[in-house]
């Protein structure tokens, strides 16, 4: 040992878990932020399995449990789940399409414990919603499903994800969250992973389409101050600086997929060469520490130049690992979005053929998320 | 800040269905739960935030802590509001 060696920095507990309950989902949204190769129904955790994980979640100290999918709705051990997370002291929140849900099923999720609702809504405008979901009749049921929330006295968010053929009303769907009782609401303009990566060339806006609608949302936080608290997500191809993808890699949050493996974040299975754990086989406590995926870029060794001496790096991180690797081909360099990065240009390159883009976006340009048959064997 | 006069000292503060005050064993602080949010809470706006039951009325909250730490009552009444205006921005208190 040498005297000078500086103590490593102990790992924190993780804060959220994100939990993946089913990836069986009756929509169809072309951003889905599910991976391409979508988890089947057989294979997927049993109720004890996930009251295991939950109990093991609190243990090492999490906080928030994000119950999600897919959509978890379709999930019939839902009002079960969510009386463990409360039996054992985790804030719940259900990240749902609404589709599934009743206004009994709500009621009994409420008395549950269920702490909050994040309902997705995929635009402000009806048959504009219905067409990106890819399902006729979900934004008149979505509008019951919040009705429903606030009747049962649980606390909703509103989630928008931001694209092309919605960017025209990202300011009318704020004020649409607070009609419909919310006291949040995520303006999220869509990142480029997964699905929405596959879709951007239907999904991307020009940047004169972002600047207005990321101004008009700004301008609203006063118009709705102490009303509804807005989150609002910019989108990154135009930024000068990368986000802080996930707070950092395995610093505050991990994911657990429906067949039980754990993720730093839901695209890291585009990582090559990265070994997940699956909570089968080891306690959410030893992945957390333990699994290789999540020390492969945890803290700050990994990074190159120009992370590497950059001030910023414990700022953003160096951006997002699954992005570097998308644009970039290693998930190792500096997120593109960054300035600094020797491959900026790419980023400008593909910013710059949507300048010219409209809104209009026809149905046949997306592909729509969804299940892949499984083939008998 | 301009809506600390709006607070009444009648008003009722509570925590809304959502926002839970949490003593965190593995960190052994204490903590409020919001939607996506975790605020570090110090002991004194603890001991506010115990009081906000949606009964007490601000008034006999900021009387019962000015008794209890011996303080002086413009003082705790200035915290007090300070405290729960900014929390009913992020709509963590409901007043």
């Amino acid at each position: 040992m040498n005297a000078l060696e500086t103590t490593p920095t102990p790992i924190a507990a993780p804060v959220g878990i994100l939990a993946e309950l089913t990836h069986r989902c009756p929509l169809g949204c072309p951003y889905c932020s599910n991976p391409i190769e979508l988890e089947q129904r057989a294979g997927e955790l049993e109720t004890h399995d996930w009251m295991r994980v939950f109990s093991e979640a609190a243990a090492i100290g999490i906080l928030h449990a994000h119950l999600s999918g897919g959509e978890p709705a379709a999930r019939r051990d839902l009002v079960e789940i969510v009386a463990h997370c409360k039996k054992v002291g985790l804030y719940t929140n259900l990240i749902t399409s609404g589709i599934g849900l009743t206004q009994e099923r709500l009621k009994q999720l409420a008395d549950a414990g269920l702490d909050h609702v994040q309902l997705s809504i995929q635009d402000a405008a009806p048959e504009s919603a219905d067409r990106i979901a890819g399902y006729k009749g979900a934004f008149a049921r979505k509008m019951d499903v919040a009705k429903w929330v606030n009747e049962a006295g649980l606390p909703l968010t509103v989630n928008a994800v931001i694209h092309r053929a919605n960017i025209a009303r990202a300011g009318r769907m704020v004020e649409f969250a607070v009609e419909l009782g919310a006291r949040r609401v995520e303006i999220a303009h869509t990142q480029y992973y997964g699905w929405a990566l596959v879709n951007r060339k239907a999904l991307m806006p020009s940047r004169a389409q972002v600047d207005k609608a990321v101004a008009e949302v700004e301008a609203l936080r006063e118009t709705y101050a102490g009303k509804i608290v807005i989150d609002h997500v910019i989108p990154d191809y135009y930024a000068r600086y990368p986000k802080a993808c996930m707070g950092g890699w395995a610093k505050r949050t991990l994911n657990v997929n429906p067949h039980g493996k754990v993720l730093p974040c839901h695209a890291a299975e585009t990582i090559p060469g990265l070994e997940f754990w699956n909570v089968r086989d080891h306690s959410l406590g030893d992945i957390w520490f333990n699994a290789p995926a999540f020390n492969a870029f945890r803290g700050t060794e990994w990074m190159r130049e120009p992370c590497r001496s950059c001030p910023r790096k414990t700022v953003d991180f160096g951006g997002c690992r699954c992005q570097a690797l998308a644009l970039t081909g290693d998930a190792r360099n500096a997120d593109p979005i960054c300035h600094l990065s020797p491959h900026h240009d790419k980023v400008s390159e593909i910013a710059a053929t949507f300048d010219e883009v409209d809104e209009n976006v026809p149905a046949s340009d997306y592909n729509y998320r969804m299940l892949k048959t499984q083939v008998p064997a | 800040m301009s809506n600390l006069a709006t607070i009444s000292d009648q008003a009722k503060p509570r925590l809304p269905r959502g926002v839970h005050l949490k003593h965190d064993e593995t960190r052994g602080e204490w903590l409020l739960l919001a939607p996506e949010r975790v605020l570090k809470t110090n002991p004194i706006a603890v001991e506010i935030l115990k009081r906000c039951d949606g009964t007490a009325t601000l008034s006999e909250i900021v009387d019962d802590l000015a008794a209890k730490f011996n303080a002086e009552r413009d003082r705790v009444d200035a915290d007090v509001k300070a405290l729960l205006s900014e929390l009913a921005a992020k709509r963590m208190v409901d007043l």
